[in-house]
């Protein structure tokens, strides 16, 4: 096989690596906008706090000497969830609920102000600079002829595709078979209808909210893994990554997340690749352009229809 | 069963409802008739709580509701086909249903009630896995009524239930209204298609501008001048 088939095959692995995160925090915002029609603009800050907790209960075990990496992992994600999902339902408790009903203006702007509070919160508290995450999995299975490229499957880009799997699976699971999910759908439909029929909607939306919130977690711990450091600001570009996926995908669609964010991180890798990766930022949000102007429903999403 | 006293709503700044007094005791089928614009929806609407009453007080089996939440007040034995059906599209007929039960846990009852609706509208049953949005509209009228039925209700609302459908299925429609009586249902129900909601009615209610102006028997109002030349085409 050729050079250029390795080359390729390297740039698609890292595409959907990247990918599959930016599907993951998505989601969060999609739902939520299937829900209540707004965009969770403090939604990449939730992100960040992801790759906090995480730091902090790695670094924490380190330090107590553990060193059993299953059990570091499953920490990791499990306290990262629960924290993170607690700052995702706060936040729509604080700073969105008080304000629903009125003008679809007013709670944009407190999502912009959330997301530079959340900013600064943890840039005060941890400080601004970057912080190195514990390096616990290297290597990595190394593919190609021994002379000239090599493809390069890291261990740690495995278990961003199992993580990010298992948790598609079971918020599909969750989303199709359960009760809770099926008023979910209710709910992203016709809020109004849901509550006719007794549907506590504020519990509902309080729910989407931790789902996303808990997405937004295991993204955060993948990531900050993958890439070794986190600082405050992680979560605006990440944000902004994932909301073009959103987009792209079609806005309220939850496939659509997950189909909008691999494309965008294919579309980077192969503009990194190819191109230049100075690049790939232009590239990712010229496509936000594109989709904006010519296709605002995005792939899968639905043209809003007038209801008869 | 249900009684408004004094009731008055606003939207916004705008008074949609100036002191309405109505009552529907058990068993009944009572109606609501005026043109469009009149109140019907808004009347309705307000017993759900949404928008809440600005004056008086509406009471469900005696005791007072305005003062709850939507989500509160439809969690008592009260169910509503709203205006337009509002199924859930996306959804399949049976997921529909299923959100009408929301709230019923005894898994036997459920059921039971299940079958109960497939029996009345056997349309329904046929196109269990179908997604709602892709039916006609007198299955969709259908669904929406067996939506309300999922949750058990003692007191139903019905908006419109023949708005848009051919007549042979508005039909069917108030036939299904008249066998819900015969199973101990009240019914509350707002027409324009005054003629067919009055005769079926014991009681009935015009109101216009948002105020009931007019309250007799429906076997009254039916050869009543005045309802005659404004609602039933002279």
């Amino acid at each position: 096989m050729s050079e250029q088939f390795y080359y390729f095959l390297q740039q698609i692995l890292n595409g959907v690596t990247i990918g599959s995160t930016y599907a993951l925090i998505a989601i969060g915002y999609t739902m939520v906008y299937g829900i209540i029609g707004m965009i969770n603009f403090a939604h990449g800050e939730v992100y960040m706090i992801g790759s906090y907790a995480a730091f902090f209960v790695l670094a924490g075990l380190a330090m107590l000497g553990f060193d059993s990496l299953a059990l570091m992992l499953i920490a990791a994600f499990t306290l990262s969830i629960v924290i993170t999902s607690a700052y995702g339902w706060s936040i729509e408790r604080v700073a969105y609920r008080p304000l629903r009903g009125g003008n679809r203006l007013i709670p944009l702007i407190s999502a912009i102000g959330m997301s530079i509070f959340l900013q600064n919160f943890v840039r005060l508290a941890q400080g601004s600079r970057d912080i190195a995450m514990p390096s616990l999995i290297s290597g990595g299975w190394v593919i190609g002829p021994v002379d000239g490229f090599n493809v390069t499957l890291s261990y740690m880009q495995v278990i961003i595709f199992v993580v990010t799997f298992i948790s598609m699976s079971v918020l599909t699971a969750f989303i199709s078979k359960s009760k809770m999910g099926r008023a979910c759908r209710a709910c992203a439909e016709d809020l109004g209808m849901a509550n006719l029929l007794g549907i506590n909607t504020n519990k509902v939306i309080s729910i989407t909210f931790v789902i996303g919130a808990a997405l937004a977690a295991v993204a955060g711990v993948l990531l900050s893994m993958y890439y070794g450091v986190i600082n405050p600001y992680l979560g605006f570009m990440a944000g902004l990554k994932a909301f073009t996926a959103a987009v792209l995908g079609g806005i309220g669609s939850i496939p659509g997340a997950v189909l909008g964010g691999l494309l965008l991180g294919i579309t980077e890798a192969i503009t990194a690749g190819y191109f230049s990766s100075e690049y790939k930022d232009v590239v990712a949000f010229g496509l936000l352009c594109f989709v904006l102007l010519f296709m605002p429903t995005g792939i899968l999403g639905k043209p809003e229809v007038e209801k008869v | 069963m249900l009684e408004l006293r004094n009731v008055s709503a606003h939207y916004g700044q705008i008074q949609a409802l100036h002191d309405v007094n109505i009552q529907v005791g058990k068993g009944e089928i009572v109606s609501l008739i005026g043109a469009n614009g009149a109140g019907k929806t808004t009347l309705l609407m307000t017993i759900c709580g949404d928008p809440k009453a600005s004056q008086g007080e509406i009471l469900f089996e005696g005791e007072p509701i305005h003062l709850q939440s939507t989500s509160q007040i439809m969690r008592k034995d009260i169910a509503i086909v709203p205006e337009g059906r509002r199924i859930f599209a996306r959804l399949t007929v049976e997921e529909n249903l299923h959100m009408g039960g929301f709230f019923l846990d005894d898994k036997a009852e459920f059921a039971h009630l299940e079958q109960e609706v497939y029996s009345l509208f056997p349309r329904l049953l046929e196109r269990k896995h179908q997604r709602a949005g892709t039916m006609s509209g007198g299955e969709q009228q259908m669904l929406a009524m067996g939506r309300a039925l999922m949750s058990k209700p003692r007191l139903l609302f019905l908006d419109e239930p023949s708005l848009g459908l051919a007549p042979i299925i508005i039909q069917q429609i108030f036939d299904i209204i008249e066998k819900l009586r015969e199973r101990g249902i009240t019914v509350f129900l707002v027409e324009q298609n005054a003629n067919q909601a009055l005769r079926l009615s014991d009681r009935g209610y015009v109101i216009e501008n948002g105020r009931i102006v007019l309250e007799d028997t429906g076997a009254n109002l039916l050869t009543n001048e005045e309802v005659r030349k404004a609602y039933l085409g002279g």
